[in-house]
């Protein structure tokens, strides 16, 4: 073994939270090594040309919950991170009707009062409150999760200051709180608004990456969790990375290389090697060893325990809640090459509105029946779909005068009657770009090329298990110090030396960061 | 059906538009209001005090509650006895959230036995309909269809009356009257905001354009000028009048306690009746004015001498504050901080450096000495003032 081959730590997985953790160990001085199997680094936060002069962020899409210390600590906008505006939401309806979120509150104010005067009104106290809730929880994401069956000084003293946290809220938030953690985003937006498309396109932050239902309870705590990253909106922390969500990837790659970190593609991780309990390194699919004291994993929790470990060398309990962690990928993605943008009925020519999202998501019936075919087995026949036009905001994203369309697709079950076939993953493509074509009849003509993903395609691709886009899905069972198991949320593994960074850990998916940062704490301070 | 993305203009626009020769539009409640249409507010300011102005006062909401119920639904929300105003009567008075904290300040019209007008500076739909749970009232928002101006000034009444179909001399302080004018039926309240002599009109939007040609041609004779918010300001600051976003925050959309006031801590104890059926915030009140309020709303006279002395070490000449601005300024007591202005101004009638603040016990009592803070040459000073009772200016032809 040569010194070459010896690291201070090994990070498996390039994506963006072993990055993140990567560069946190390398900017402390430790002698890191990323690992990435694919030959690109990103996870799923990658730009990729799919088809020649048409660039893609082929999974994840937009910057929301980008933890804005990550982005001061590591430089980001120096390393060429550049996040450009995404304001607002258009909401097609059946009837030629449209509802509309702008970015600006007047004009917001003035589209809501068209659909419902009660509801102009009601949405910025419904903000006020997210606001203040978000805020209120946001701290909690900062933390490692203290085990609250613990008595270890470092978990008493960290729940004693979540205590002191949460009776600080006062009773306005508290009650807010316990209402976003038990009930459903319907029955929560249900208690404020009157308007069915805006509580759809609301509620549909409660459903993104989950196999719930808006009326499913504990789907309200999802849309508290996307609010999150609209609070850090003030720094423009919301938006639409330029290039492409790589181009994230690609600044924490260029901030870690920076401070030393070497990062390797085209590098898949066999197993990692574990003597007397104790993490020693890993070897590769080549065989190739490499040694390090510690080894971290970016990959979700089945693959960190049940797949790169040797499950005799874990407790029982823990392969057992391993097991039980739910994936359940809900998701797909439709990547269009387009001639020409999208022509909506209910607001036609090229405009303003193809500089943010459009929302397929009429009401909750609608997305309630597209859930109903997803608990059944089938994809929805007409999904929930939120779609946004990159090269109308960068324009580098398509050569000029064509565009590329970037549509999030909900519901796409991981397990899917009969399993996926090449032909059911074309007639899910069908189905999008069906149900898309009703409200934009030039749609299919548009289409040059069309790259379409399910959940399969996402695991096969990214190694998410099930295609689950936050390593695991985002609910109450599953989160803080259950994520993603009880009594090893703290990034630690029974393995002495193993760590884990990735979104199965605190505080979860999304591009946020968060895991890979908390992770690389926990190993400075060598507990 | 598709909102333009443009600003929303007043049914008085297709006038006021060509009026402007400065571009100086700004925002209020979405839509467009003139800052001022002539280069500087001079002479727009000295219209009010001097002669008349004209302002369009459109964007305010306006809300129409009727019913058997109207009275009590007002009389819960607000805090002044709404069943005892009489047909005709006008009401100001802000109105609280359970807590006596204060959501918004406005008017009440009683405009028949069982009819209500209410204004207000952010909208209220939605918390007057959370509050008519149970009763027999209708609401209706007519923001929209009723235009708004307010003529203001020693010569308002003259105008009004080379103008209106009916004679306005009767019409007493803070009571609404029946009127026409170019044939449009409006109304005519002895309302404003500037603490002048003044009348609010309140006119159907398609009847605008010929009301406002008749007060115009009629004001020529008086020395009527349009004018705008920065005109507005000076004399509401003179007036002693708060400005909800501007001298403080609705209790709904404060994101901390701090930020929350009690018609107390507004000085608005006189819009405060305790002694009448249950309406929000009750208890509190009580319970506050018991205790005695913790902050009061001053006005704060800048001392002359201190004020230049700033300058002079600096060898310049008092930078006067012509246009009102809108900030927070923290005040100081015997070098720590007792409360902080949220609007000043150089007074132009009263050579005067006038402010509106905010001042903790017990250093709001009229005359107390303190400090304000300024930006002298990009140096933080301190100018001597005085804490003074509001109004600054209050003159008879106000009410007589």
């Amino acid at each position: 073994m040569t010194a070459a081959n010896r690291y201070d730590a090994i990070v498996i997985g390039g994506g963006h939270n072993g990055l993140v953790n990567a560069a946190y160990l390398a900017r402390a001085g430790r002698k890191v090594i990323v690992l990435e199997r694919r030959h690109l680094l990103g996870g799923a936060a990658v730009s990729e040309q799919v088809f020649p002069g048409f660039t893609f962020s082929v999974f994840s899409y937009v910057v929301s919950l980008l933890r804005p210390e990550i982005i001061r600590d590591l430089e980001l906008p120096k390393h060429g991170m550049q996040i450009l505006p995404l304001e607002s939401t258009v909401t097609p309806l059946p009837d030629g009707d449209y509802f509309a979120m702008w970015g600006d509150a007047d004009l917001t104010r003035r589209e809501i009062y068209r659909h419902s005067p009660l509801d102009a009104e009601a949405v910025v106290e419904f903000g006020r409150l997210m606001s203040l809730m978000a805020r209120a929880v946001k701290p909690v994401l900062a933390i490692i999760p203290p085990d609250p069956t613990s008595l270890a000084p470092s978990d008493l003293r960290g729940l004693m200051k979540l205590g002191g946290h949460l009776t600080s809220l006062g009773a306005e938030k508290f009650h807010a709180l316990w209402k976003l953690m038990t009930m459903s985003s319907s029955d929560y937006l249900d208690e404020w608004f009157e308007c069915g498309p805006l509580k759809a396109t609301k509620s549909a932050s409660g459903i993104i990456g989950t196999f719930m239902g808006p009326r499913s309870p504990g789907s309200a705590y999802v849309l508290l969790h996307h609010y999150m990253g609209e609070i850090d909106g003030a720094y423009r922390a919301w938006g639409f990375c330029k290039g492409g969500n790589g181009t994230i990837s690609n600044a924490i790659a260029a901030a870690a290389r920076a401070h030393g970190a070497v990062l390797r593609t085209e590098a898949p991780v066999r197993q990692v090697l574990v003597k007397g309990g104790r993490a020693t390194g890993v070897v590769l699919e080549s065989g190739e060893e490499i040694l390090a004291p510690v080894v971290v994993s970016g990959l979700d929790a089945r693959r960190t325990f049940l797949d790169l470990v040797d499950s005799r060398e874990l407790p029982e309990d823990l392969v057992e809640q391993v097991r039980r962690f739910r994936f359940r990928g809900s998701s797909g993605k439709v990547n269009l090459a387009l001639s020409e943008l999208p022509d909506f009925t209910c607001m036609p020519g090229v405009g303003v509105q193809h500089k943010g999202a459009f929302s397929i998501s009429p009401s909750v019936d609608y997305l309630e029946r597209a859930y109903d075919d997803a608990k059944y087995g089938e994809f929805s026949r007409r999904p929930y779909m939120d779609i946004v036009f990159p090269s109308m905001i960068d324009p580098g994203m398509a050569p000029p005068g064509k565009h590329v369309a970037s549509i999030f697709v909900q519901y796409c079950p991981y397990h899917v009657n009969g399993g996926w076939t090449p032909a059911k993953r074309e007639a899910f493509g069908d189905a999008v770009v069906d149900t898309l074509t009703e409200y934009a009849p030039n749609l299919k003509r548009a289409i040059l090329h069309r790259q379409v993903l399910t959940p399969a395609d996402i695991e096969q691709i990214t190694g998410l298990s099930e295609g689950n886009i936050f390593q695991g899905e985002l609910a109450l069972q599953q989160l803080f110090f259950l994520r993603p198991a009880a009594r090893w949320a703290g990034f630690r593994t029974p393995i002495a030396g193993y760590y884990q960074c990735g979104s199965s850990t605190h505080p979860g998916g999304g591009v946020m960061g968060a895991p890979g940062k908390l992770a690389a704490e926990r190993i400075l301070a060598g507990a | 059906m598709r909102i333009p993305h443009t600003l929303r203009t007043t049914p008085f626009h297709a006038r006021t538009a060509p009026l402007m020769q400065g571009q100086n539009w700004r925002r209020w409640s979405g839509f467009a209001a003139a800052s001022c249409y002539e280069f500087t507010h001079d002479r727009e300011y000295a219209a009010v005090r001097n002669a008349a102005a004209l302002f369009d006062v459109s964007p305010l909401n306006k809300y129409v509650i009727e019913g058997p119920d109207a009275a009590r639904l007002l009389d819960r929300v607000v805090t002044r006895d709404v069943p005892k105003a009489q047909q005709g009567q006008v009401l100001y008075m802000s109105w609280c959230d359970a807590h006596g904290k204060v959501i918004d300040d406005g008017t009440i019209t009683r405009l028949g036995e069982r009819s209500y007008r209410l204004t207000s500076a952010e909208p209220s739909l939605r918390w007057l309909h959370r509050n008519a749970f149970g009763m027999d009232v209708r609401i209706e928002d007519v923001s929209e269809r009723l235009g708004a101006l307010a003529l203001q000034g020693p010569l308002s009444r003259a105008v009004l009356n080379a103008s209106a179909r009916d004679a306005v001399d009767g019409l007493k302080y803070f009571r609404m009257m029946d009127n026409r004018i170019a044939g449009v039926d409006i109304q005519v309240s002895r309302t404003g905001y500037t603490g002048d002599l003044g009348y609010e009109l309140w006119v159907p939007a398609e009847g605008a354009l010929p009301v406002w040609d008749t007060l115009v041609k009629a004001g020529a004779d008086y020395g009527l000028m349009p004018a705008g918010i920065w005109a507005l300001d000076v004399a509401r600051i003179e007036a002693g009048l708060v400005m909800l976003d501007v001298d403080y925050h609705s209790a709904h959309r404060a994101m901390i306690e701090a930020q929350k006031s009690t018609p107390f801590e507004l000085s608005l104890d006189w819009s405060v009746t305790l002694e009448k059926a249950p309406f929000n915030g009750r208890q509190a009140l009580a319970a506050e004015k018991a205790r005695g309020p913790a902050w009061r709303f001053v006005g704060i006279e800048v001392d002359w001498d201190s004020f230049e002395r700033l300058y002079r070490d600096v060898d310049l000449t008092p930078a006067l504050p012509m246009v009102a601005w809108r900030a927070s300024v923290p005040l100081y007591r015997n070098g720590r901080q007792a409360g902080y202005a949220s609007s000043g101004v150089w007074s132009p009638l009263l050579k005067k450096y006038l402010a509106l603040a905010h001042i903790e016990a017990p250093h709001f009592l009229p005359d107390t000495p303190v400090e304000m803070e300024m930006t002298v040459e990009h140096r933080r000073r301190r100018a001597d003032a005085r804490v003074r009772k509001l109004p600054f200016f209050d003159p008879p032809r106000k009410k007589a």
